[in-house]
């Protein structure tokens, strides 16, 4: 027999916890609770629903990056058999966007269209085929502008118009510039100080099941089934431009197909279902092909940053200048968030005692960017990482010492006000530096090692439209011995399902099976803000605490009212008990992030109530003659807080490090006149079977005060080390450094080549690029004392 | 148009064998047998992720190998057994490999599973204890994104020590 991870799974370490201590359920290696529904296949994906009757929907996209709309012909698309609904911007004129401050989007364009791929009209036909000839029969008369097409190209005057009207001059969507503490003086007084270029490159999502959405329209209501990681920002949209009220709106999250962010906004094609359903009287279905997939992206943004930092002889930071340029592509989406937390997160691992950020994203015509998996964090983690390193190496010191030396303590308040708490750095490195035998590796020709360490949110402090409301909600009925929970989470295979089951079944003393769950229904669930940010354990998890809690006390008041003790009767007795005392059983439970955002503007992207670390070690080849780099091992240790089912947590970690190598050797977005250049599976390069190596993973406990059970998140923190721990690697083997990924080996050839000519060593943009940012907002850091109190409760 | 459309599709009346049993169906000719088995038979287990053949998660079994559905046509597999997710469990009872899957959390958002495992069952028929390698290279044409590949190697050695 070989040996096999479970049950007999490794227990987490708990440097603070110590063990997991009297719980049940929680902590154990258990399966999910959809397990068997998908395995079997009787998941139902949006695109497996066809209900009788329905249309099919196919949407005319404009062949143009950027061009003035003149006419759009529907006339003979109308006429076609077949074809019940034809419609074109004129029909959904109202304008959307994830954030209220960029409402930049329609459902489908009629003045003017910025990208290739951008909606025009849209076909509702008895068959798949009709709806396409149809879309293939629309005239669109086009007034083709000059498009832009690059970052240095947004940030010039434009030869025709503007891509969008707002934001800065040319085609500057946004600039944020802010100061915290005296950087000048931080500068003045480092021993050494480094400026360093670097450039991560854009990628997608690339989620195994395309975007689809089906609408009907019954009794004056819009029901709509999507593949979505947020029903209520999709509710939210469609009420805003379908102009109906909410209640009349009810939107189910399907079965989901895999997210990564890149199904956090709202998109067009719910919001055409919806109508065309609403027109015809029909169910309408939409699932958008491959191709479409690719240019519906809101991907990782391209991001070219440069990093000035300072350290004093013991190697401690004294100030950094970090400015980034973001190519936002056609449309706001989440990117002035993005452009936020391009600056908001280096904090949160350093300890920087003086820090300015200078960020600024611009329109492009190219597909919009938006979140993936580490939303805007990713890209400056690299060029922080690499940078430190080169910092180190200037120094003559070891840059792993030169990075645990500025590590940030727990219960802390950092110089741009962002609150730590749990913080497991110091353990996470000690696993991987460990584990990896980093510090006994021998030279070997070609062979090295590299380390990154990383963090992120546990869900963001803020919500994304100003409310004093609760981010997640949830409700637990319990009748005749039976438990059901509702919650608006969405499980998007991440296993948010099998985190509510399991902390309602730990309180109330069940297995995670035996709790039915409703969620993501906006008609029958209440409130949560989705599956993205990494937000779902802390907060909905939260919420399942004190609804559960909440249920408990009302069982036990109703068990020790007969003369009993909860502990000594069975769940059904007390359910029994329970009904008979007060009536239908339901508690709620709510959870409101605490208020701890910084007094400036801004000050509302980075801060988090909890923020998950993590360590890693890649250990690879890199052929100098060929230029491919092949990874050997990668250690990732995770401070999660609490791992509620470390099964789960794993997953998400090792899921996070193959995305992050995907990222760090092959995946890009490149486009060519306006087209991407590898719209399919095919051409757009990911991670096979035969290119993810052993990943080996570690879960630190450090038991949040404010998580559930001390949980935080996991999902999206480990994915960012990897890239520069994979550059540090090439570095390490080859004496090159690749400042710009993906790392492919045309690149790592290059710079072998310069080595040899006796330029730097180096492959990466030369230079970063005159950027007219305003001028810098200066805040005050926080009080030394600010947490005091919280953090001795 | 339409008249026309219909006009110009040839159907064919098929019989398949799919997951053990016998369907006679009318058909346009040019449908591929994932959309047959998706559209048609309402076997939605089987996905579609490119429907070009790139990305493996249409995988279904024919002959008890794996062909990826949404490149054949159904007119090519009369007479010739055909495997769906749905015909993997027995009975009520989940095939080892689907328990395995479960046990060990292989599926995340569970879209790219069936053709997984029907590519995994295929390699265990031949091949009852293969490698790690072994694996990795029976399925190197399915994409996952989710997982990072290692559960489901871990899941596929574990159901291959069940199972033998």
């Amino acid at each position: 027999m070989r040996e096999h991870p479970h049950p007999a799974a490794s227990p987490p370490t708990s440097p603070h916890g110590g063990e997991v201590n009297g719980l049940k359920v929680v902590g154990k290696p258990l399966p999910k609770v959809d397990a068997a529904t998908k395995v079997t296949g009787r998941a139902i994906y949006a695109d497996d629903m066809l209900p009788a009757r329905t249309l099919h929907c196919r949407i005319l996209r404009s062949q143009h990056p950027h061009a003035r709309i003149l006419s759009i012909d529907t006339s003979a698309a109308k006429r076609m058999p077949g074809v019940l609904a034809v419609i074109t911007g004129a029909d959904l004129p109202v304008k959307f966007g994830i954030l209220p401050v960029t409402q930049d989007e329609r459902a489908l364009e009629h003045e003017k269209v910025r990208y290739v791929g951008d909606p025009i009209a849209a076909v509702a036909a008895t068959e798949e085929e009709i709806a396409a000839a149809a879309c293939d029969a629309i005239a669109v008369e086009y007034e083709e502008l000059e498009p832009v097409m690059s970052t240095d190209a947004a940030l010039r005057a434009p030869r025709d118009e503007r891509i969008h009207e707002y934001g800065g001059p040319n085609n500057v969507h946004k600039f944020v510039t802010l100061e915290f503490g005296d950087v000048d003086g931080g500068f003045a007084r480092a021993e050494r100080v480094r400026e360093d270029v670097f450039f991560y490159q854009g990628n997608t999502h690339l989620p195994m099941e395309q975007h689809s959405a089906v609408a009907t329209y019954v009794d004056g209501r819009v029901t709509l089934w999507s593949s979505t990681q947020v029903v209520h920002y999709v509710h939210r949209a469609l009420a805003k431009v379908l102009e109906l009220p909410m209640h009349r709106i009810r939107v189910i999250g399907a079965a989901h197909g895999g997210g990564f962010g890149g199904k956090t906004d709202p998109f067009a094609h719910e919001i055409i279902v919806a109508k065309l359903a609403m027109l015809t009287g029909r169910p309408v279905k939409c699932t958008l092909t491959r191709e479409e997939v690719f240019y519906a992206h809101r991907g990782r943004h391209p991001v070219l940053m440069w990093v000035r930092t300072g350290i004093d002889a013991e190697g401690l930071i004294t100030a950094m200048h970090f400015r980034s340029a973001l190519d936002g592509g056609a449309y706001g989406s989440y990117g002035v968030a993005s452009t936020f937390y391009t600056g908001a997160l280096q904090t949160v691992t350093y300890d920087i005692p003086a820090y300015r950020f200078e960020g600024c994203r611009v329109f492009t015509n190219k597909p919009p960017c938006g979140p993936k998996r580490g939303h805007g964090t990713p890209q400056p983690r690299f060029a922080l990482e690499l940078h430190l390193e080169k910092l180190a190496d200037d120094a003559g010191l070891d840059p792993v010492d030169l990075k645990r030396r500025n590590f940030v303590k727990p219960d802390t308040r950092t110089v741009n006000w962002l609150r730590v708490t749990s913080c497991g750095l110091d353990e996470c490195t000690d696993l991987v530096m460990n584990a990896s035998k980093f510090r006994e590796r021998k030279p070997r020709p070609g062979h090295g090692m590299g380390f990154a360490i990383s963090s992120y949110l546990s869900g963001a402090g803020t919500a994304i439209y100003w409310n004093d409301m609760p981010h997640s909600e949830v409700q637990i009925k319990v009748d005749r011995g039976g438990v059901t929970a509702y919650c608006g989470a969405m499980d998007i295979g991440q296993g948010s399902d099998s985190v509510l089951a399991t902390i309602i079944a730990e309180e109330l003393g069940l297995q995670p099976a035996d709790v039915r769950l409703v969620t993501a229904d906006t008609d029958t669930t209440p409130i949560d803000l989705g599956s993205y940010s990494s937000r779902v354990t802390f907060m909905a998890g939260n919420a399942a605490l004190e609804a559960a809690r909440r249920m408990r006390a009302l069982l036990v008041e109703a068990v020790e009212a007969s003369g009993k003790r909860y502990e000594d009767v069975t769940f059904e007795e007390a359910s029994v008990l329970g009904e008979a005392r007060f009536g239908t059983l339901t508690s709620a439970g709510s959870y409101t992030p605490p208020k701890i955002a910084g007094p400036y503007k801004g000050s509302g992207v980075g801060p988090s109530p909890a923020y998950s670390y993590s360590a890693c070690v890649v250990d690879l080849d890199a052929d100098a003659r060929t230029g491919i780099v092949t990874v050997n091992k990668v250690w990732i240790a995770h401070d999660v807080g609490r791992a509620i089912n470390p099964l789960l947590v794993e997953g998400q970690v090792e899921g996070s490090v193959y995305m992050g190598l995907g990222e760090a050797l092959m995946e890009e977005q490149v486009f060519r006149k306006g087209l991407h250049k590898w719209p399919s599976m095919l051409e757009y390069k990911s991670p096979t079977f035969l290119d993810v190596p052993e990943i080996e993973t570690f879960l630190v406990e450090t038991v949040d005060r404010e998580g559930p059970y001390g949980a935080k998140e996991a999902g999206q923190g480990p994915l960012l080390p990897v890239p520069p721990a994979v550059c540090a690697a090439v570095h390490d083997a080859l004496g090159v450094w690749i400042d710009e990924i993906p790392v492919t080996p045309e690149k790592v050839i290059e710079a072998l080549r310069r080595k040899e000519k006796g330029e730097p060593a180096r492959y990466g943009p030369p230079h970063f690029p005159d950027i007219p940012y305003p001028p810098v907002i200066k805040v005050e850091p926080p009080p030394k004392d600010l947490d005091a109190q919280a953090a001795s409760s | 148009m339409k008249d026309e459309l219909a006009r110009d599709v040839e159907r064919v009346v098929l019989t398949l064998d799919v997951n053990r049993e016998r369907f006679e169906l009318l058909v346009p000719v040019h449908k591929t047998l994932l959309e047959v088995l998706r559209e048609d038979m309402n076997l939605t287990g089987t996905k579609h992720g490119c429907e070009l053949g790139e990305c493996g998660t249409c995988t279904v079994l024919v002959d008890g190998r794996p062909e990826l559905s949404c490149l054949l046509l159904p007119i090519q597999l009369e007479g010739r057994p055909i495997t769906t997710v749905e015909g993997m469990a027995n009975g009520s009872e989940l095939h080892p490999l689907q328990q395995a899957f479960a046990e060990l959390g292989a599926a995340q958002c569970g879209y790219c599973t069936p053709g997984i495992l029907l590519s995994a069952q295929s390699l265990l028929t031949e091949n009852a204890r293969p490698t790690r390698d072994e694996i990795r290279e029976a399925l190197a044409g399915n994409l996952c994104r989710c997982t990072g590949y290692t559960k489901i190697l871990q899941a596929i050695e574990l159901a291959a020590d069940r199972m033998g």
